[in-house]
């Protein structure tokens, strides 16, 4: 989780990413913020994201974009 | 059948009756039988593409849930007996059918979209083809990615893809959104039926008033642009992102209104997008469905694929992180601009269009973190001033970039803009402008007051809520004024009177 937020707030400094819960639905993060977030997560985490999971749900707040990861690396393992 | 056509009203009135009076299993056989006679109406023929592309994408689709379901049930019948490389195995195995179920219906229907949009036998293009086909292709795209169930009906899924209002121009409806609604029961509500009919009068006021009567002004313009040079190119050049925002936001008012007197709920197209403040803003507010579109079945696709993170990967080795992170977002991006372009239509002029879009939105990202810097060390920047001038200059940005679909000719709307900043003829030139079009003194005092009334309902819709619902707070005779008024507005001043042809929506030909 550090390290996720840790990606996140190098995107944009100014946001709380802990308490944030309407990244996608308040257009905090747009869709260009969205492929730079993958491509990070990619690099650290192993994971395979494809387009099927870039949906609001998965990407509102820190914690859904954390266990959208978890689950993967579940169906990945 | 044109949405401003008398025929239209009384077949949307028939319909609307038989919806409410026969029992409530009819409710979605009869509008899958209206949508049908609607759209044969411009031609029994076209009904041909509309059942291709329908019965192949139904068919895929079951195809793709049935074999993703049967991978379930096996792995679950054969779990004991599996190892994990074999279930593994299986389950690619069976990836790559549904990818090969997926790829052919594609290339099925964006093949005859293709097709027909690049032949030059003078083929006619089927009404409403581009938008269709796009809500087929997400329809396929979301039941391979297995976001909703497929739908077991093949005459309910028919009804999605020749749904009457939105068949002709959108919005690009999802399914499994618009399927809460489109298949009904829906009990006849007076909220809906009244929202509804006034929704359809403000979209007829804007198509009927204002668009058709800049129409006969912008015809003008785009037939001699050697004549209306300078000061005129610019008169007409805005005189037309009047009229394309009268025309395309009224008919879809006119489509969501229809939807709304059926109990049908239609996704928004529109969020007041000449109030954008810049040009990304923009296309958040105008299209919004098409844009969610490229958004969801292009851009997120192309740019998390493989080659472009191996791509990613590379780029930033060899440029550094930082603008290497951005070269592959910026190239799926420009395939995304293309697309549009081309989808507008397979000429060069919506190609630069296109384009142009993606050079702008490319170099305002770049600037971003250098106007960012400004903006907090300038003391207006968070100042009613300042955002006024963001909104005109997006506007003036947005006005260039339509001429280049108002003379579908790039050499023309070059020279058109260049005439506008060389062509002396400002001078003494309003007087000439006012009159050049072929607009009376009348003309101009109704678009004024129609220009006044859109700009009021966009300015109350600050906070989401429609003027509708505030009118609808008022007490009844109030009410009663303000749509008998805007009704009489329409009856008088549509330009349907003497030397008008009923003309077709802007959006109607893509």
């Amino acid at each position: 989780m550090e390290k996720l937020l840790e990606i996140l707030q190098d995107l944009h400094e100014d946001v709380d990413f802990e308490t944030e819960e309407h990244l996608i639905d308040d257009v905090i993060l747009d869709s260009f913020d969205i492929v730079t977030l993958i491509s990070e997560i990619q690099e650290n985490y192993d994971v395979t994201i494809s387009a099927k999971d870039i949906i609001p749900e998965n990407f509102n707040s820190a914690q859904a974009i954390y266990e959208l990861i978890q689950r993967i690396e579940e169906e990945e393992a | 059948m044109y949405f401003t056509s008398y025929e239209f009203l009384g077949f949307v009135l028939v319909l609307g009756l038989l919806y409410y009076v026969l029992p409530k299993k009819a409710q979605w056989p009869l509008l899958l039988l209206g949508s049908l006679a609607f759209y044969a109406a411009s031609g029994p023929k076209y009904l041909i593409y509309v059942a291709v592309t329908a019965l192949s994408v139904y068919g895929a689709g079951m195809l793709m849930d049935r074999d993703r379901n049967g991978v379930t049930a096996w792995l679950k019948a054969h779990k004991e007996e599996l190892s994990k490389e074999e279930k593994k195995a299986y389950k690619e195995k069976h990836k790559k059918v549904r990818l090969a179920y997926l790829l052919i219906c594609l290339l099925i229907n964006l093949g005859i979209l293709a097709v027909l949009k690049f032949q030059h036998f003078g083929w006619v293009l089927p009404l409403g083809i581009s938008f269709y086909t796009l809500r087929a292709v997400g329809y396929l795209v979301d039941i391979h990615r297995g976001t909703y169930e497929a739908e077991r009906n093949p005459l309910k899924f028919l009804l999605f893809i020749s749904f009457f209002p939105i068949i002709l121009q959108g919005p690009i409806s999802n399914y499994n959104e618009l399927a809460e609604t489109l298949y009904g029961p829906n009990k006849f509500n007076w909220k809906n039926v009244s929202f509804g009919l006034q929704r359809i009068l403000w979209g007829f006021f804007k198509k009927l008033v204002i668009a058709d009567r800049v129409l006969a002004a912008v015809t003008v313009f785009i037939k001699d642009p050697e004549t209306y040079n300078g000061v005129y190119a610019l008169f007409g050049m805005l005189l037309y992102t009047l009229e394309l925002y009268a025309d395309f936001t009224g008919g879809i008012d006119i489509t969501i209104g229809v939807a709304e007197v059926l109990g049908i709920k239609v996704a928004e197209n529109f969020d007041r997008p000449y109030f954008a403040t810049s040009l990304k803003d923009y296309w958040r507010r105008w299209h919004i469905t098409m844009c969610a579109w490229f958004r969801n079945y292009v851009f997120y696709p192309v740019s998390v694929c493989k080659p472009m993170q191996k791509l990613s990967k590379f780029t930033r080795k060899v440029f550094g992180e930082k603008a290497g992170k951005r070269i592959p977002v910026y190239l799926s991006s420009f395939f995304v601009w293309l697309a549009t372009g081309v989808w507008h239509g397979a000429t060069l002029n919506f190609i630069v269009w296109g384009l142009l879009n993606w050079l702008i939105l490319m170099v305002s990202e770049e600037f971003e973190p250098l106007c960012t810097k400004f903006h907090e060390k300038a003391k207006f920047s968070n100042s009613f001033g300042y955002r006024i001038f963001m909104i005109l200059r997006t506007f003036v940005l947005i006005s260039v970039l339509n001429l280049f679909d108002c003379f579908a000719n790039v050499g023309t709307t070059l020279k058109a803009l260049l005439s506008i900043v060389t062509t002396g003829n400002y001078a003494g030139a309003l007087a000439g402008a006012y009159e050049a079009f072929g607009l009376s003194a009348a003309d101009y005092i109704i678009l004024a007051v129609g220009i006044v009334m859109m700009f009021l309902v966009s300015l109350i819709k600050g906070d989401g809520a429609f003027l509708r619902d505030k009118i609808a707070k008022l007490k009844f005779p109030v009410q009663a004024v303000i749509w008998i008024g805007l009704f009489v507005l329409v009856l008088l001043f549509g330009a349907y009177g003497q030397g008008y042809d009923q003309s077709q929506f802007i959006y109607n030909q893509f």
